[in-house]
């Protein structure tokens, strides 16, 4: 029918009549963006092979095994290793109390438009914005020295991470808090509920996924943070397991960091290696934040 | 090809298809023959057996449309029965949804928009389109009327003035901005950021244009400003327009597509149909189809 | 909703009530604490500047600290010129946000526009990774590929050393890139669709799109994010530390050592400074300045990005 029709009338031309300048701004600009994007790919993989390649002559049983030694090929990682999971554990229950506390305040509790709500919230966001190393010195003006002067131990590197990733954890915590359905707040309520059981009963247990996935987010950063250690004496020779808050430590990033200063290409060789262990650390708390994700997701 | 195949065993489709195509045949001998009609008019676009699929949801199906020189076309129906999906299909707007896919024919003298000899640049810029709500740049009104022109091809500044001034004098608007061209576009009002959007729209001089409610965010006087405006230019350039409020359609339009929901079997989302397309006047005065009827008197929708 | 509660808490025995509704209010008290915990650590990073800085300032002129251009506080004889320090952290973070910004906004208008869902797919975990990559390990992989690979190639215009601010200004522009796509990209997602249409349906092309309308109309949220970038760069320490040295040269030669601001601190507390010494309160002095400066630039994101909102909501 169609062909009837359009015989009739003048054929109109619809071809691409977009001169070639222009296609070839299109094309340089497509080019520089696949340029950068590369550049992202390319660094991931390279700083991975420069580390692997340089790492894995000492990527054995006796990394994570031996104490530190002044001894390259029998230098280990172990006191970091326990030393990184006191200080994460530690600073990561804190800080999921600290966050979980403020989140159901500013979600279930507050008036959104309180000024008190608002003053907590922009105070968050200032938190989140102060570069770590200035953590460290808050840490070492009250905390290692000063006013509670827990010298440089596990309980003040805790206390200086927790205090980092604490803007991380809340927000995250209230994202956590949001996504649950009202509606099941109100069935809850409707049944004659209080708040605080509606909290515990109903919220907290349908935002678990979303509250498990944020604190690996927090825990994660803190695992990987380096800089306020440097001041809290995180560096010393440390050449046993931490077996308390009080006592001293070392953790994996500034391990690493240390043998990575190192003149001693030996001495590099285990700061690649520990760098290995330090990221196939962080991937796996990534996968199982991913799993959650995906099984929370699934589930609803 | 396949598309059509396909339809052509809905058992609804063979009520619909010999109505319409009766009309077009008629439109088309009366257009021949006598020049004072109304159906005297040249027939521009036309769609055959349009469909749309938004993943697995068929949104709107069998559209057989004819769209004609000098005229104002409008699309009328209740939400959800996809005029505004079917009108984004005339410039290949959809392509940019990549959930929605695009079956049958939509042939603008004679040369499928989605066919080997369309590029979908051209289609657009040579099909323009206001949208529902003013969606001016956050660039001056100047250079918003002058985005079109320089993207596609590089006038002269003095072309560019011209061409710029000529577009809002064509959209009715050069009085209210010529001493403030250098001022941001959302200093206007929304009724003028809608005729700049329109100035932006001709700009480019487009051979159609699409509207897709172009009133729905106006209050009633810039409505009436809007109405005028098309009136004035449609005879430069054909008008499809969408719109919720029957009134306009009966107001400004020479041809009226009424579209509907249904049902369809194994569907859980209503699919939108073009119940009847035929003049305004027969529309609004006379329907054939017992649902447009329903739907003019307001029993409906 | 509250009428509701009461409405049924009316049907209870009036003794668990209000036991109940004692609890309820020890509860909501008890988070309130909880949550404006928070402010005593923003007060107590203030406090503890503040003391120590002063402490600092009362024994080294401002007119020395401003005035002088060499920065040895640690030796004998000390030398408290800031000027070296300010160049360095200038240098390290221009370097990065050369990088980091056009790289950032690259890859958002690529994921954004270009890229299909599939690739989006795959593209994103990668930058998580990157994003979520330890600086430390950045500073290795400065000193060990970016200073002699990268950093000892490219520049030409004078002797580089094993240590230059290019070198780190380069790896930190890496480190942060991903956290500038990200907000990029959110940046440009508040850009309305309406507008984006309203470009493609003039027949502009991808390019002129995102050039012509999407990068105007997301311009505050790209400045604000470009700002953020700028206040990470500052504020990277281990970075700086590991791949420009320790050495606070007052030069503009990016192919010499420099030492930033942060990587100062990091570098003085390597050693043990006594508590009260002077170069102790250096600590805090410089601490002091970097704070003001990341702060006044986050404050100054968070009020464009509020601007920004009030034009599109």
């Amino acid at each position: 029918m169609s062909t009837v029709v359009t015989t009739e009338v003048m054929r109109a031309d619809l071809r691409d009549t977009t001169s070639t300048s222009r296609k070839n701004w299109d094309k340089a600009f497509l080019g520089g963006l696949w340029v950068f994007t590369l550049l992202a790919i390319i660094t991931l993989v390279v700083l991975i092979g420069t580390t692997l390649l340089k790492g894995f002559t000492r990527l054995n049983p006796s990394l994570l095994i031996n104490f530190p030694s002044p001894f390259p090929e029998d230098a280990g990682i172990q006191a970091a290793i326990f030393g990184s999971i006191w200080v994460v554990v530690t600073s990561g229950l804190v800080s999921l109390l600290i966050a979980l506390g403020t989140a159901i305040y500013l979600e279930e509790f507050a008036d959104r438009k309180s000024r008190l709500n608002n003053l907590i919230t922009i105070n968050i966001q200032t938190l989140a914005g102060v570069p770590s190393i200035v953590f460290g010195i808050l840490g070492l003006a009250f905390i290692a020295r000063g006013w509670l002067s827990w010298g440089f131990t596990v309980g003040t590197a805790s206390a200086v991470l927790t205090m980092m990733v604490l803007p991380v954890m809340i927000v995250s915590a209230r994202e956590a808090l949001k996504a649950v359905p009202s509606s099941l707040r109100e069935g809850a309520f409707a049944l004659g509920a209080t708040r605080w059981q509606t909290i515990v009963k109903q919220v907290l247990p349908s935002a678990i996924p979303g509250l498990a996935t944020g604190s690996i987010l927090g825990v994660s950063r803190a695992l990987g943070e380096s800089a306020p250690l440097i001041l809290l004496g995180a560096l010393a020779y440390v050449s046993s397991n931490p077996s308390g808050l009080s006592s001293d430590y070392t953790v994996l990033p500034l391990v690493i960091l240390k043998y990575t200063q190192e003149a001693q290409e030996e001495f590099q060789a285990v700061g690649a290696a520990a760098i290995i262990v330090l990221l196939v650390l962080l991937i796996s708390l990534n996968m199982i934040a991913i799993v959650i994700r995906d099984k929370s997701r699934k589930s609803w | 090809m396949v598309d059509k195949m396909v339809n052509a065993t809905i058992p609804e489709v063979s009520s619909t298809l010999p109505k319409v195509g009766s009309v077009l045949r008629m439109n088309l001998a009366e257009g021949q023959s006598s020049s004072s009609a109304n159906f005297a008019n040249e027939m521009i676009m036309e769609s055959v057996g349009l469909q749309v699929h938004y993943g697995d949801f068929l949104a709107v199906r069998d559209v057989n449309l004819t769209i004609h020189k000098s005229e104002i076309t409008a699309l009328i129906g209740p939400s959800g029965c996809g005029k505004s999906t079917i009108i984004r299909c005339f410039n290949r707007m959809n392509d940019l949804i990549p959930s929605a896919k695009v079956g049958g024919n939509v042939f603008y003298k004679g040369i499928d928009l989605y066919g080997p000899e369309a590029n979908s640049g051209e289609v657009r810029r040579r099909i323009g389109m206001v949208f529902q709500k003013p969606n001016p740049f956050p660039k001056s009104i100047y250079e918003n009327v002058a985005f079109g022109p320089k993207v596609n091809g590089k006038p002269s500044k003095k072309e560019t003035d011209e061409i710029v001034e000529r577009s809002l004098k064509r959209a009715a608007l050069w009085e209210e901005v010529k001493d403030r061209l250098k001022q941001s576009a959302f200093s206007l009002s929304g009724g003028q950021q809608q005729r700049l959007c329109i100035a932006r729209a001709l700009a480019v001089n487009p051979d159609v244009l699409l509207m897709d409610e172009p009133c729905s965010a106006l209050d009633p006087i810039a409505t009436a400003r809007i109405e005028d405006l098309m009136a004035e230019i449609k005879t430069e350039y054909p008008i499809i327009i969408v719109t919720h409020n029957m009134q306009q359609a009966a107001r400004v339009s020479d041809r009226t597509a009424f579209f509907n929901t249904e049902i369809g079997a194994n569907a859980t989302r209503p699919t939108g149909v073009l119940v009847e397309y035929d003049t305004t006047r027969k529309i609004f005065s006379n329907p054939s189809d017992t649902r447009t009827e329903q739907y003019i008197s307001g029993r409906m929708g | 909703m509250s009428t509701s509660i009461a409405a049924i808490n009316e049907l209870q025995p009036s003794g668990r009530k209000l036991r109940q509704q004692r609890v309820e209010k020890l509860i909501k008290f008890f988070l309130m604490i909880v949550a404006a915990s928070g402010m005593l650590i923003t007060t107590g990073v203030v406090v503890a500047l503040v003391r120590p800085s002063i402490d600092f300032f009362r024994s080294i002129s401002l007119g020395e600290f401003l005035g002088t251009t060499a920065w040895f506080p640690l030796y004998e004889p000390p030398d408290y010129g800031v000027w070296p320090l300010i160049i360095g952290t200038f240098s390290v973070m221009l370097i990065a946000v050369v990088i980091a910004v056009p790289g950032g906004l690259a890859i958002a208008f690529y994921l954004s526009q270009y890229a299909s869902d599939s690739i989006r797919r795959k593209l994103k975990p990668i930058l998580e990774i990157l994003a979520g990559v330890p600086t430390v390990v950045f500073g290795f992989f400065a000193i060990n590929f970016i200073g002699p690979n990268i950093a000892a190639k490219i520049w030409v215009f004078s002797d580089i050393g094993f240590y230059s601010s290019l070198s780190a200004g380069i790896t930190v522009g890496l480190m942060i890139m991903p956290m500038m796509t990200t907000l990029s990209e959110d940046a440009m997602a508040a850009v309305p669709r309406a507008l984006v249409e309203g470009a493609y349906a003039l027949g502009a092309t991808k390019r002129e799109t995102c050039t012509g309308v999407i990068f105007p109309a997301a311009l505050s949220g790209i400045i604000a994010a470009g700002v953020i970038a700028m206040s990470r760069a500052i504020g990277e320490t281990t970075i700086v530390l590991l791949a420009a040295g320790s050495t606070a040269n007052f030069t503009f030669d990016v192919g010499q050592p420099m030492q930033t601001m942060s990587s100062f601190i990091g570098f003085a507390g390597l050693g043990d400074q006594p508590t009260g010494s002077t170069g102790y309160q250096t600590i805090f002095a410089v601490g002091s300045l970097l704070f003001v400066i990341t702060f006044i630039l986050n404050m100054f994101s968070r009020k464009i990005v509020a601007r920004f909102r009030e034009v599109y909501e």
